[in-house]
């Protein structure tokens, strides 16, 4: 048995039937880490030690017999933007470089809670900025796909979580930890053939998370399947005291959603997605998506959300004027890089400088000045009131249907080099994912095919606040009518 | 609107974040092209629309006045590039 | 009583308003579960919240919030059911986020006033624009190290009031009358113990100059002045300077100065080459803080008797004088104090020994009223002693006395020393007589029609009887037998 192969809800039964230990599970990922990552650096650190010493008390409980957290001995993946406790957290960023937090996020605690165990933290695009994860300062992430027929062209793997996304298509690990602020969990679980869910705003806590734009991360699972991603988010997600936007609503049966059947759902297809210029396999890929569920026996309803196509416009100021006030603590004093200076000015400017790169610097330089003296109400004001807008166009969609359906990306994943010398072309790939970011809403990527080139391509379900429910409904629909069997060219098995 | 020299210099320094006099051109050119970019806000008609405030979700929960926390020296310290003794530092400020 | 300032070409009128930072009375910290007591070794009563490391995010604490409902309702205030809080923007060593959460543009508290009291008795109303909840900041030392300056966040969260005055004060006295008065509510209502040495409440104040009629001319704000007499004076010191500066021609700039009580002189704060840019937006951490209008009706209905309301009772239920009711309802203990004794006593004699001989003695010993070695009970026994005649008004004094050095009761002190006055009229008739009998020459002369050695003889009966007969009575006999 192929035990990189399984699924997290197969895994969890031969765990308990004792078919193979956890030991052996943790074992064969921690393996072909070693073998992979130093190609695909999806990993920035690799704890192989704690993991296979946590798969050996997963082992002790598993064999005690009784009742095992749903977790034991599941092999993670963990976004290095979640903080762990004693294990080095750096966001991909230098200036976080040596940072080991005294503290364990939310996110990772529960998961932990439940038994997880954690093969190490996953590269990233320095602190979450990037859609391609090609702004890491610990190196770019390789996308474990390949072109058909073009075996020497290093694909990015989409970001922000790429590492992630790439660990757990090239089956370095069954599930990981995202995050999303504007498309960061479903871009690259598009671009590398995976599941992956950005639940509703206030689902996931965002404490012991590094922020980005506060307004809009939110954490997430990403995984081979739907069914993973709802065991993995069931555990995740849940009310926190300790951060003021967690929402306290209990957490429903997500893996019993995934089974529910579609008859009656209205599906909602948003006019205003079909971009000038959309690639007809992206067309192709959507039109798929609408006919499967249909046939699934779904309602489908064409829907207009007039602002939406404002998101990315608006989104490229909210962000950045939330990341240009969060990341002002990371000024060589308390924590991370310091480079010295004569005067405290120098010592900010110099620290600064060199340790963040240069779309981080570019994105804290756009907000500073959205926010300055005199342009606040041209933009950060503006932006904040077409975000309104843009919230009320999926509040008045959802008034008619219960899902939106759209392609996740405008592409499938890019070379790297393509699209890097201007920053708007690559802010573009986010431009179907950005608007649930902006609205709260949770949305899901799941693959549906193949491009033309051989590469995966994702379908984005988006749902109404606090019903991800719904959504992984109509995404496990669309899994199981796509039969998506494709592998990653680079996996654990392939030497 | 359109970001001059003077002003990308003052952004960085409100930012401080320092920035070389041969890098400027550069970062210019790029966050002018964004704010040209973002400049399509413009034609959104916003007369009497609020402002997004918060999530829309609910409103601040508030905590009970109890000690939790604190009385943590040695985790407060743990990661200072420069600490001395139970301080951090910083280059000296004249005041 | 108007406050001018003689300039070379007629009199300038001042215009002050101020903003006191009060450090809210509470366990922990405004967003922080770490301590908020004052001391403590540095950097213990740090959170990772505190510190701003990554991913720390902020809870806000209900019992500052009450606070500051509570000082919102004591100023008269209107308190704003939904407020916000934003980051204010900016590095500095002891600020660890790079941003302070505060109240920029919905502050928890609105519009309110405070009367403040002259010392030639006039009063007069002084706004209050607005309150609200902000974070303090660390505290940095620039004296331990040759070339650092040390860190020290203990205080870096701790909940701070931000009371920001209209510009109605035209004169220091009214500066210092309406910081007298602004402490005084705050301290009654416990939600800032407003001492001033600790840094617990501190002021800016904003000054300018104007000729009569005139809009407001520049304003200068003098930074953290940190006693109620240094804000008097660096308001003088600032409007003497702006006048000089308006009349030889040149103009006032806006900017941030310090006060040197050293020097008596204000200095401006190294003007840096940008100015200040906050770069205000709401905390994106945070919700609107939406309060309940029963709970700020609960608060209400538990705030205690504030210092104006007291002060009228005081007149009206006592029969004592406004001025006495004023110093007696300066502090909450005071006040208490003086209700024990006067409950079921006369209540202007017990307001004159309470102001009188009781805050002499705490004064000369140098205690406070927590402290006194004389309890209102002890005192307001003394007072019954005057009352039913056992002693007279001289005696007490001495009684009083005694009972400061022995802490005994004043009865025990009248038992023990023979204290108990005289009003056996054949004793005092005899005292009298042995008086008249001495003075010839003295009686000869009254009885010519000098009036005014009555008090003598008075006088002289009182010595003889050591002190203790009965003013009253020996006042009697003296009439008859003159
Ligand atoms: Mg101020
Ligand atoms: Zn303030």
């Amino acid at each position: 048995m192929m035990l990189t192969e399984l699924t997290i809800a197969a895994a969890q039964g031969g765990l308990r039937r004792r078919e193979f230990s956890a030991e052996e599970l943790v074992g064969a990922h921690v393996a072909a880490i070693d073998r992979l990552n130093g190609r695909l650096n999806a990993f920035i650190t690799v704890t192989s030690e704690q993991a296979l010493d946590a798969a050996r008390r997963a082992d002790a409980i598993l064999a005690g017999g009784g009742d095992a957290p749903a977790l034991t001995g599941i092999p993670l993946g963990i976004k290095d933007l979640f903080c762990t406790d004693g294990v080095r957290t750096t966001a991909a960023s230098r200036m976080l470089e040596d940072f080991v937090p005294p503290y364990e996020s939310t996110v990772t605690a529960n998961l932990l809670a439940d038994g997880a165990v954690f093969v190490g933290k996953t590269n990233l695009d320095e602190f979450a900025m990037g859609s391609a994860n090609i702004t890491s300062a610990f190196g770019s992430v390789e996308n474990p796909w390949k072109r058909a027929g073009d075996a020497e062209t290093v694909l990015v793997p989409g970001g922000s979580s790429g590492g992630s996304a790439a660990a757990v298509a090239a089956r370095l690990a069954m599930g990981a930890t995202g995050t999303d602020t504007g498309g960061s969990i479903r871009q690259p679980a598009s671009y590398c053939g995976i599941a992956g869910i950005k639940p509703t705003y206030g689902r996931c806590s965002r404490w012991g998370t590094i922020a980005f734009a506060s307004s809009l991360d939110q954490a997430g699972p990403m995984a081979r399947t739907v069914e993973d991603c709802a065991i993995l988010l069931q555990s995740m997600a849940g009310f926190d005291t300790r951060d003021s936007t967690s929402v306290d609503i209990a957490v429903p049966d997500y893996r019993a959603a995934c089974g529910r059947s579609l008859k009656g759902m209205k599906v909602g297809i948003p006019a205003e997605y079909r971009v000038a210029g959309m690639p007809a396999e992206i067309e192709a890929a959507w039109e798929q998506g609408i006919a499967w569920l249909r046939d699934a026996g779904c309602e489908i309803v064409e829907v207009s959300l007039p602002y939406t196509k404002y998101g990315l416009a608006t989104y490229y100021i909210v962000a950045p004027a939330e990341c240009s006030s969060n990341l002002a603590r990371y000024d060589g004093v308390r924590f991370g890089r310091r480079v010295p200076g004569a005067s405290l000015d120098e010592l900010y400017e110099a620290t600064r400088r060199e340790g963040f790169g240069a779309e981080v610097r570019r994105r804290i330089l756009m907000g500073t000045y959205v926010l300055s003296a005199g342009y606040y109400d041209a933009y950060y004001l503006r932006a904040q009131k077409v975000r309104n807008l843009i919230r009320k166009d999926f509040e008045n969609a959802f008034q008619t249907v219960d899902v939106l359906l759209t392609p996740t990306a405008p592409s499938p994943a890019f070379a790297q080099g393509e699209k890097m010398d201007d920053p708007v072309q690559m802010y573009l790939n986010d431009v179907f994912t950005v608007p649930a970011s902006m609205a709260g809403v949770p949305a899901m990527s799941v693959p549906a095919g193949l491009s033309q080139s051989g590469l995966p391509l994702g379908l984005q379900v988006i749902g109404r606040s606090f019903d991800e429910e719904s959504v992984f409904a109509a995404a496990s629909a669309l899994e199981r009518a796509a039969g998506f069997t494709h592998r990653p060219a680079v996996r654990a098995e392939v030497v | 609107m359109s970001l001059d020299p003077a002003t990308v210099r003052r952004i960085a320094r409100l930012a401080r974040i320092g920035i070389d006099e041969s890098d400027l051109p550069a970062l210019q050119r790029e966050l002018n092209g964004i704010l040209g970019w973002i400049e399509q806000l413009n034609e959104v008609d916003i007369d009497n629309v609020e402002p997004m405030v918060g999530t829309g979700h609910a409103a601040l929960r508030m905590r009970e006045d109890v000690v939790t926390d604190g009385d943590a020296r040695e985790a407060v310290l743990s990661n200072a590039p420069d600490a001395a003794g139970p301080y951090y530092t910083v280059p000296k400020v004249v005041e | 009583m108007t406050y001018l300032i003689e300039g070379r070409d007629g009199p300038w009128e001042l215009v002050v308003g101020l903003e006191v930072h009060a450090q809210v009375i509470s366990q922990s910290k405004l967003f922080s579960g770490a301590s908020a007591s004052y001391g403590g070794e540095p950097n213990t009563h740090v959170s990772l919240v505190d510190a701003g490391f990554p991913g720390m995010l902020p809870v806000i604490n209900r019992e500052c919030v009450a606070q500051a409902v509570r000082t919102g309702l004591g100023l008269k205030a209107r308190v704003n059911l939904e407020s916000r809080f934003d980051r204010k923007n900016y590095f500095y060593a002891d600020l660890p986020t790079g941003y302070q959460i505060s109240q920029f543009t919905h502050p928890i508290i609105g519009e309110g006033a405070i009367e403040i009291e002259l010392a030639d008795g006039s009063t007069r109303m002084i706004g209050i624009t607005r309150l609200h909840l902000e974070q303090d900041a660390g505290k940095s030392m620039h004296d331990q190290d040759p070339v650092r300056s040390f860190i020290d966040l203990n205080r870096a969260g701790v909940a701070l009031m931000e009371i920001v005055s209209e510009p109605d004060i035209r004169s220091p006295e009214e500066a210092g009358a309406y910081l007298r008065k602004l402490r005084m509510i705050l301290r009654y209502l416990g939600t800032c113990d407003g001492n001033m040495e600790e840094g617990s409440m501190r002021a800016d104040v904003n000054v300018s100059v104007r000729k009569a009629g005139e809009p407001f001319r520049t304003r200068c704000e003098i930074k953290n002045v940190n006693s109620i007499r240094y804000v008097m004076q660096a308001i003088e010191v600032e409007a003497v300077r702006q006048v000089e500066i308006w009349e030889s021609g040149g103009s006032v700039d806006q900017e941030t100065r310090l006060f040197d009580p050293a020097r008596s002189e204000t200095r401006s704060l190294r003007s840096k080459e940008d100015a200040h840019d906050y770069r205000y937006f709401p905390d994106p951490d945070l919700l609107p803080l939406v309060i309940e209008e029963a709970w700020v009706q609960d608060l209400a209905a538990h705030l205690p008797e504030l210092p104006d309301a007291k002060r009228q009772r005081f007149q009206d239920e006592y029969g004592i004088p406004r001025y006495d009711a004023g110093v007696l309802v300066a502090e909450q203990a005071t006040a208490d104090f003086y209700e024990t004794v006067a409950r079921g006593r006369d209540p202007r004699l017990a307001a004159n020994w309470v102001i009188g001989d009781f805050f002499a003695a705490l004064n000369r010993t140098g205690r406070t009223i927590q402290d006194s070695p004389i309890s209102a009970d002890a005192l307001g026994g003394m007072l019954d002693l005057i009352t039913d005649g056992t002693i007279n008004g001289k005696i007490a004094k001495d009684v009083f006395e005694e009972m400061l050095e022995s802490g005994e009761s004043a009865a025990e002190i009248v038992e023990r020393k023979g204290l108990r006055q005289v009003t056996d009229t054949g004793a005092i008739d005899a005292a009298v007589q042995a008086v008249l009998d001495k003075n010839p020459d003295k009686l000869a002369e009254y009885r010519s029609g000098k009036d005014k050695l009555f008090g003598f003889f008075v006088g002289q009966v009182m010595k003889a009887m050591a002190g203790k007969g009965n003013p009253a009575l020996v006042n009697e006999a003296l009439k008859k037998v003159l």
